[in-house]
């Protein structure tokens, strides 16, 4: 006890003592700093885009400058077409995570297909766009929804392969173990015990996702281009949200920027409920 | 087990009075390899049928790696080899062409931490058997209930096989892990360090099981608990630095040890 209350009232003791209050001071500045800008964008939104809010919005479909309408067709497409991306993007994904974190954890190879996963996640998804404009649209010869779900797919692989990988590495080795030694197969293994000790965080990683593909505007843009009205054929362009949203925004007219708002508004909140609900999901797993 | 004296101390490769008794495991001029570092030097041991067999010795003295030979658990990773024979019955185990699902269905292993499956605690046995047995529903249930039964869990769980294998307390996820090794119908049953992640009662509930067990099956034990390994075992060997020192019948080599190192060991001088 003695050394602890001369310890306490130490010169050096109270210089640490400041400088922490200085640097804690710096930490919450910044966070408030950076936590500001978020709150001013959802503010905004709000804003602008939350009287154009109504059923409308989600019955009509994309008006001509002047005249009233809605977002359905953009809605729409943005839903098929993140359907189909994850559709073809999620099991290659999780095939590519398994091989990484299971099969190929001591290969060599795998520390080159994790490396060549890594830039392919952080790949500019302009170039994404343009990649499967030259190997779908230069060759079909128009623009399509199938284009745009294949681009989506190529942005959705490498996030599903990293956090497969990750959830499945953090599987102990003796839960592996174990069911080695009640002589389960290796790929049974991975199935009936990896895979479940593991399922809520690779589903936060594909709702993860989602989330990213859902505002890509960039590979669309090359790819399905855009649709003013309705079409149940992928073989057509196909109308998405953050293309309507590019398009209207930029337009002079009052109704179009005003659908570009309320536009902005739904897919931020669709991505914030996406990243709540896989938090929610990664909390749960850290609990149990 | 002719006499009530202790045997005479013998070389390290013969236990002592063995005649009566069924030879399940032999091993015999083992080696093994972490990458270069050889990790366990020339051993040469026998698992009697019916008899528990404790390995005890100091930390990285390779107790643990010797017995993740026998279910050759140590394949799950890379760099890793042992040489020399190790006999199941006739079966050389370190065969390449020895089909280690199979092996491990015949050498249950139970880990120093409780490791149930991330499932319900009725599944966390099923599993194992649904793998090699093709059984009723009836018949499951049954078998299911004998291995909870056989492990002294089925009292506390009965009421709640629907509930996750993760929620019991760490004595009764040990249970369910014995249980399920049990419910596989093994030969052998190996235990690393059953008991260094549990309270004194379930300690003592899991070392009354083995003793339970033992009639069936050729059971082995890693500890660290010198205690433990006088009270569970038949057979005691004594490993130090890779090597195995001293192998005999457990009164013998608590009372007279014939080495020095092994007197040391158990006298608490070292490790």
């Amino acid at each position: 006890m003695a050394t602890l209350a001369s310890g306490a009232s130490s010169p050096l003791y109270a210089k640490r003592r400041r400088k922490n209050v200085v640097t804690m001071g710096m930490a919450y500045a910044a966070t408030g700093f950076g936590l500001s800008w978020l709150a001013l964008i959802l503010g905004v939104l709000f804003w602008e885009g939350f009287s154009g809010l109504s059923l409308r919005v989600f019955t009509e479909m994309t008006p001509p400058p002047g005249a009233s309408g809605g977002l359905l067709n953009p809605i729409i497409g943005s839903l098929v077409m993140t359907f189909l991306a994850v559709l073809m993007g999620t099991p290659l994904g999780i095939l590519a995570g398994t091989y990484l974190a299971e099969y190929g954890r001591y290969d060599k190879l795998s520390s080159v297909v994790r490396f060549i996963n890594d830039i392919l996640l952080s790949a500019p998804s302009i170039v994404v766009g343009l990649f499967i404009y030259e190997l779908m649209v230069a060759q079909m010869g128009h623009f399509s929804g199938w284009a745009g779900a294949v681009a989506l797919a190529v942005i959705v692989v490498p996030v599903v392969v990293r956090t497969t990988e990750d959830m499945l590495t953090l599987v102990p080795d003796t839960l592996r173990e174990a069911a080695a030694s009640v002589g389960l197969p290796r790929s049974l293994m991975i199935q009936k015990v990896a895979y479940r000790a593991a399922r809520a965080g690779m589903i936060t990683g594909v709702l993860l996702a989602i989330a990213r593909i859902s505002g890509e505007t960039a590979p669309l843009l090359f790819t399905a281009l855009n649709n003013q009205f309705w079409t149940n054929d992928m073989n057509a362009p196909v109308s998405s949200l953050p293309v309507v949203i590019f398009q209207f925004a930029l337009s002079p007219y009052k109704d179009w920027q005003e659908l570009a708002w309320t536009g902005a508004l739904i897919i931020t909140m669709a991505v914030l409920a996406l990243s709540i609900t896989a938090r929610f999901l990664g909390g749960e797993r850290k609990k149990s | 087990m002719s006499t009530a004296n202790f045997t005479v101390p013998t070389v390290a490769a013969n236990p002592g009075n063995t005649d009566d008794l069924v030879e399940k495991v032999t091993v015999q001029n083992l080696d093994f390899y972490y990458g270069d570092n050889r990790a366990l030097k020339n051993i040469n041991v026998s698992l009697y049928h019916g008899r528990v067999t404790a390995f005890i010795g100091p930390s990285g003295c390779g107790k643990s790696t010797l017995l993740r030979i026998l279910n050759r658990m140590y394949d799950l990773y890379p760099n890793q080899r042992a040489t020399g024979t190790v006999r199941l019955d006739n079966d050389d185990i370190l065969s390449p062409s020895q089909d280690l699902n199979l092996l491990r269905a015949k050498v249950g292993m139970v880990f120093q931490k409780p490791t149930p499956f991330p499932m319900t605690i009725y599944e966390n046995i099923a599993f194992g058997i649904r793998l090699y047995e093709k059984l009723s529903k009836a018949d499951l249930d049954n078998r299911v209930q004998q291995a909870l039964q056989r492990a002294a869990l089925w009292n506390e769980v009965k009421d709640k096989l629907d509930a996750n294998g993760l929620s019991l307390s760490g004595g009764q996820q040990q249970r369910l892990c014995i249980a399920r090794t049990v419910a596989v119908r093994p030969e052998v049953i190996l235990f690393d360090e059953p008991c260094s992640a549990l309270d004194p009662i379930s300690t003592a509930k899991i070392e009354e099981l083995i003793d339970e067990l033992k009639e069936d099956y050729t059971i082995a034990i890693v500890t660290h608990n010198m205690q433990q390994a006088a009270r569970v075992s038949d057979f005691t060997a004594f490993m130090y630095l890779g090597e195995l020192v001293e192998y005999g019948e457990t009164t013998r080599m608590f009372t007279s040890p014939s080495d020095r190192r092994t007197q040391d060991y158990i006298t608490g001088r070292f490790g």
